[in-house]
């Protein structure tokens, strides 16, 4: 457009500029609601938490400068951040690696054509619809060590199970196994990607010989890596917000992430120190790390995603 | 010479017919490993709703029974009346209603300005929308609760409801992800005739992205049904409460053992119900939700 402006008359350039101006006025009012939003309760609010963040803010006291004690205590005088910082790096690290792999075995079982495959997709992805505080409430009660129904099926075979949940040791792979039970949504992204790796590909490499592992390698993991590079950083990004079933599973009050601080994740703690201590400041320091390594994630993605040449974001 | 040719077909026809048994019995297996991850994603679910139905004494017999014996109904009255559930429910669905409706229309305004308007500010905003897509909710959080509580809000639905007006950076992305796909030449054509804006994105864009915006509805709905934290911070007032809130509340009035067992499974059926009717009378809706959100 700008192009044409450019080359037509005095007349029609103030004519196309008086358009390039309704045009411009459109998108700021369009937008608005979202330009509001973004300064008002994103870009407000993220700036007075880092303000916060260098601040003693028991409320309702007002806020009183620290300079960086916050962060330096974080690091070296808490007890418990340490262990946060380790129990989310656990979740993360183990939980995310095994969902992926744990969705993509059920998503390629999924993609089998046989009979009432749309009944075993249903069954596959409606745990993902099970909201956190019943999926938390219904799992602490499984994996009852007396009573629940895995301790009584394992007893049924001769073994003893763990005490799960109440067990520290246990307790995180706990959490991942409820996790791998609801990550139907995960699978029907797989699905989606497995259905858009075209046929030909498997057909050419059968021609030539190769085996089933073989396609697996060679074609499938390849060509759906995208997807998986995606699920991957977004659920890293979840997992380090993870809240809700470590909330009721693990439970606040003075014993935050029981067992012994194992179920304390890094959005637990930062809810206990802000909103149960009401130590906003520090809760603020606490929140601003978590959006540093947040970014540093987002980023990666987005620089992953250039190198991944056939996915196109924009 | 005709004694090899036909040994050369049998063993052929051998060799074929034991290409299909091998095929049959990969089938065969492929089969019943479906069917058995099924049964192990099914489990769960049979012990919700076998828990919910069954008595006190019922639930410590060991080794459990899966069909409970006499069948429990009146945990379903104790779940529903234990805690107040018909209240909660009220107010999740005034809240999740309230937020749907709301970035149906703050998002899709949002996202024509970033589709369907020529303007210097559109790569930039849509930049902003992408990089504020996964900000953690921790790192405003703390503010705006002192901002909330300072306008009177906690103890009310607005804090949950009122941000909903300013949009959401995901579901911008999502409905701009579908706008995009409408024709430019249908928009010109309507600019043309003399249509403004407002009316392409009323008369236009907004009937032919009902797809898109069934997909914003249904996930923004599960969003704020399922959401915990934000109802947790600013909903002190038991009458005020969620059914998120609602469930957590059940275990620390009851504990967890007992009749409360099974009220409080009982309570939890009927929570996820919502849920699954909505799935299974909307699928499409759903998978094609997740995929793009997750994908596109």
């Amino acid at each position: 457009m700008a192009g044409y402006a450019e080359a037509s008359s005095t007349a029609s350039r103030r004519r196309w500029g008086k358009q390039a101006q309704r045009e411009f006025l459109a998108g700021l009012l369009f937008s608005a609601p979202w330009l509001i939003g973004l300064i008002v309760i994103i870009i407000y609010p993220m700036l007075t938490t880092l303000y916060y963040s260098f601040t003693r803010y028991d409320i309702p006291l007002e806020p009183r400068w620290i300079g960086p004690k916050n962060y330096i205590d974080l690091f070296t005088a808490d007890r418990f951040f340490p262990k946060t910082l380790f129990n989310s790096a656990f979740l993360t690290l183990i939980g995310i690696p095994a969902q992926l792999a744990f969705a993509l075995a059920c998503a390629m079982l999924l993609n089998i054509k046989i009979r009432g495959q749309a009944i075993w997709r249903t069954v596959y992805i409606l745990p993902t619809l099970m909201p956190p505080v019943a999926l938390a409430l219904l799992w602490r009660w499984m994996l009852n060590p007396e009573l629940g129904l895995v301790n009584n099926a394992l007893r049924s075979i001769g073994i003893s199970g763990p005490l799960w949940f109440a067990d520290p040791l246990w307790s995180k792979p706990s959490i991942i196994l409820m996790q791998l039970w609801a990550v139907g949504a995960m699978t029907v992204i797989y699905l989606a990607a497995l259905q858009g790796v075209p046929y030909e590909l498997y057909e050419a490499a059968e021609i030539d010989g190769a085996g089933r592992l073989q396609r697996f390698w060679n074609i499938t993991l390849p060509m759906i890596s995208p997807v998986t590079l995606f699920q991957l950083i977004t659920g890293v990004i979840w997992s380090l917000q993870f809240f809700t079933e470590a909330y009721i599973i693990g439970g606040v009050g003075s014993n935050p992430g029981a067992p012994e601080g194992s179920l304390l994740f890094y959005g637990l703690y930062l809810y206990v120190q802000g909103f149960q201590y009401l130590n906003m400041g520090y809760a603020s320091a606490m929140a601003w790390i978590l959006f540093v390594v947040t970014a540093l994630v987002t980023w990666l993605l987005l620089r992953g995603l250039r190198r991944w040449t056939f996915y196109d974001v924009m | 010479m005709s004694a090899t040719i036909s040994e050369q077909r049998v063993t052929a026809q051998r060799q074929t017919r034991l290409i299909a048994v091998r095929r049959r019995l990969i089938r065969l297996l492929l089969h019943m490993l479906v069917a058995g991850v099924g049964i192990l994603f099914l489990f769960p679910w049979l012990w919700l709703v076998s828990t919910s139905l069954k008595s006190p004494e019922q639930m410590i017999a060991i080794p459990p029974r899966l069909i409970p014996d006499p069948v429990m109904w009146i945990n379903y009255y104790y779940g529903v009346t234990y805690v107040n559930f018909p209240r909660y429910m009220a107010n999740t669905l005034i809240v999740a209603v309230s937020v749907a409706l709301a970035r149906l229309v703050s998002c899709t305004v949002v996202a024509y300005a970033l589709s369907h308007i020529n303007w210097p500010g559109r790569r930039v905003l849509f930049a902003l929308v992408l990089a504020t897509m996964m900000l953690p909710v921790q790192v405003t959080i703390i503010p705006l609760f002192i901002i909330y509580s300072r306008l009177g809000w906690v103890n009310t639905f607005l804090p949950l409801t009122v941000p909903a007006l300013f949009g959401d950076a995901f579901f911008i992305f999502l409905m701009r992800q579908f706008f995009v796909t409408i024709p430019k030449d249908l928009i010109d054509a309507a600019r043309i005739d003399g249509a403004s804006h407002f009316g392409i994105y009323l008369r236009i864009v907004m009937p032919l992205a009902q797809p898109a915006l069934a997909t914003l509805v249904a996930f923004s709905f599960i969003w704020t049904y399922n959401d915990f934290m934000g109802p947790l911070i600013y909903l002190k007032d038991r009458d005020l409460w969620t059914l998120s809130l609602g469930m957590q509340g059940f275990t620390q009035r009851y504990g967890a053992g007992g009749t409360a067992l099974g009220a409080m499974m009982a309570a939890a059926t009927l929570y996820t119900l919502p849920m699954i009717l909505l799935f299974l009378a909307a699928q499409r809706t759903f998978i094609r939700g997740i995929v793009t959100t997750g994908l596109k």
